[in-house]
């Protein structure tokens, strides 16, 4: 906001010299003999702020000008985007998943491979607010999904290189094909909250980081099935499956299966508590067939 | 199964065509999906099929007229480009 100000300032300080002071104007454009008439819509009222302000950047007042106007522009540019954006989805949200350090990454990178040591899978608050990943490696970030889709879809290209099989449209084919499996997935996990009326704090982002996290299972197991050929592909694929699997249904039970304490009257939530269960083993049980089903084309 | 983003939007229309076509007298109510027969318990959460109604009842009160322009977009594009 404060470099907004001082953007917003520049231009109208200028523009006040140029309203007052226009008697120096005219020598100014006297003395420049090769501008035209042409010219005139800009030239006499930015020359001067060109010549008098920073003379020192460009020799050329018009292209100061020109510079001056493009910045203003920008900044209008900047401005509309920024406020189209945040009717759509709200930029400190995203912001909070990309909080994160080395210390974070490397934990959960760890927990991802090797659940089965980690005991607390609480996610903690502070005053009703979720704690960024910074401070508590239970929180879900977007930051590892977002780099291992990219490194997934590298090494499918380094993966089909040495095979001889690559060309440049399969690369987009492969990503395209990925990010498309991750909207499925993350819309009918989105469709079975909505109908099972499960009241949980899982925004849109937590699920696409969650689906998100099976990139990395699947960037192991391909290094494994390139280093070790078949067998250490099927092993890897073994590992990383039931690793995440653990780690899918530690995370979601504590924000899908605990019933709500304020109107459970021992009714209704007979049915309930089955159903929620049904969709975290589900969308468990998806997981190794999607690893599969994006991997097994790559080692052959 | 390779996808691409272009197939995705294309199931997307598909579907939401398809739920935009149910007729709320001629078969809704016959089957008994109509929106006057869902209201059930208040206070208490309602079941599935009260949700996946009012799902339907929304999303054909919503999409009804993007999907106008978004067919004809489609039905346009299709014809010029095959």
């Amino acid at each position: 906001l404060d470099t907004l100000l001082l953007a917003r300032a520049a231009p109208t300080a200028g523009d006040s010299v140029l309203f007052e002071d226009t008697s120096s104007a005219a020598p100014a454009m006297n003395s420049q003999g090769y501008y035209t008439s042409g010219y005139n819509m800009g030239g006499p009222s930015n020359d001067m702020q060109g010549g008098g302000g920073m003379n020192n950047l460009f020799a050329d007042p018009m292209a100061n000008a020109a510079m001056m106007y493009g910045s203003s522009l920008a900044n209008q540019g900047k401005d509309m985007v920024n406020k189209e954006i945040s009717r759509f989805m709200s930029v400190n949200k995203l912001k909070y998943f990309f909080a994160v350090d080395t210390r974070y990454v490397l934990k959960k990178l760890m927990i991802l491979m090797f659940p089965y040591t980690h005991q607390d899978w609480e996610v903690r608050y502070h005053r009703d607010t979720p704690l960024t990943p910074r401070q508590d490696v239970n929180a879900s970030d977007l930051y590892i999904p977002t780099m291992a889709f990219i490194t997934y879809i590298l090494l499918a290209g380094m993966a089909l290189g040495i095979q001889k099989r690559f060309s440049p449209e399969v690369l987009g084919l492969c990503a395209s094909t990925a990010l498309v499996w991750v909207i499925i997935e993350v819309l009918v996990m989105l469709l079975s909250l909505y109908l099972l009326t499960v009241h949980t704090d899982l925004s849109t982002f937590d699920l696409i980081a969650y689906s998100g996290y099976k990139y990395v299972g699947m960037i192991f197991t391909v290094l494994c099935g390139l280093l070790f050929g078949s067998d250490g592909y099927f092993v890897a694929l073994a590992w990383s499956s039931f690793a995440l699997m653990f780690f899918i249904v530690r995370s979601l039970k504590m924000k899908i299966l605990p019933s709500l304490s304020s109107d459970s009257m021992g009714m209704g939530s007979n049915a309930k508590p089955q159903l929620r269960l049904y969709i975290t083993v589900a969308s468990a049980l998806f997981q190794p067939i999607i690893i599969y089903w994006l991997t097994s084309h790559l080692v052959r | 199964m390779a996808f691409t983003l272009y197939s995705l939007i294309q199931a997307a229309i598909l579907c939401i065509n398809a739920v935009a076509v149910l007729h709320e007298e001629r078969f809704l109510r016959k089957i008994g999906w109509g929106v006057d027969q869902s209201v059930g318990g208040f206070g208490d959460e309602p079941g599935i099929k009260v949700q996946l109604m009012n799902l339907i009842r929304s999303v054909r009160t919503v999409m009804r007229v993007p999907l106008i322009a978004v067919n004809s977009v489609c039905i346009v594009l299709l014809l010029l480009f095959g």
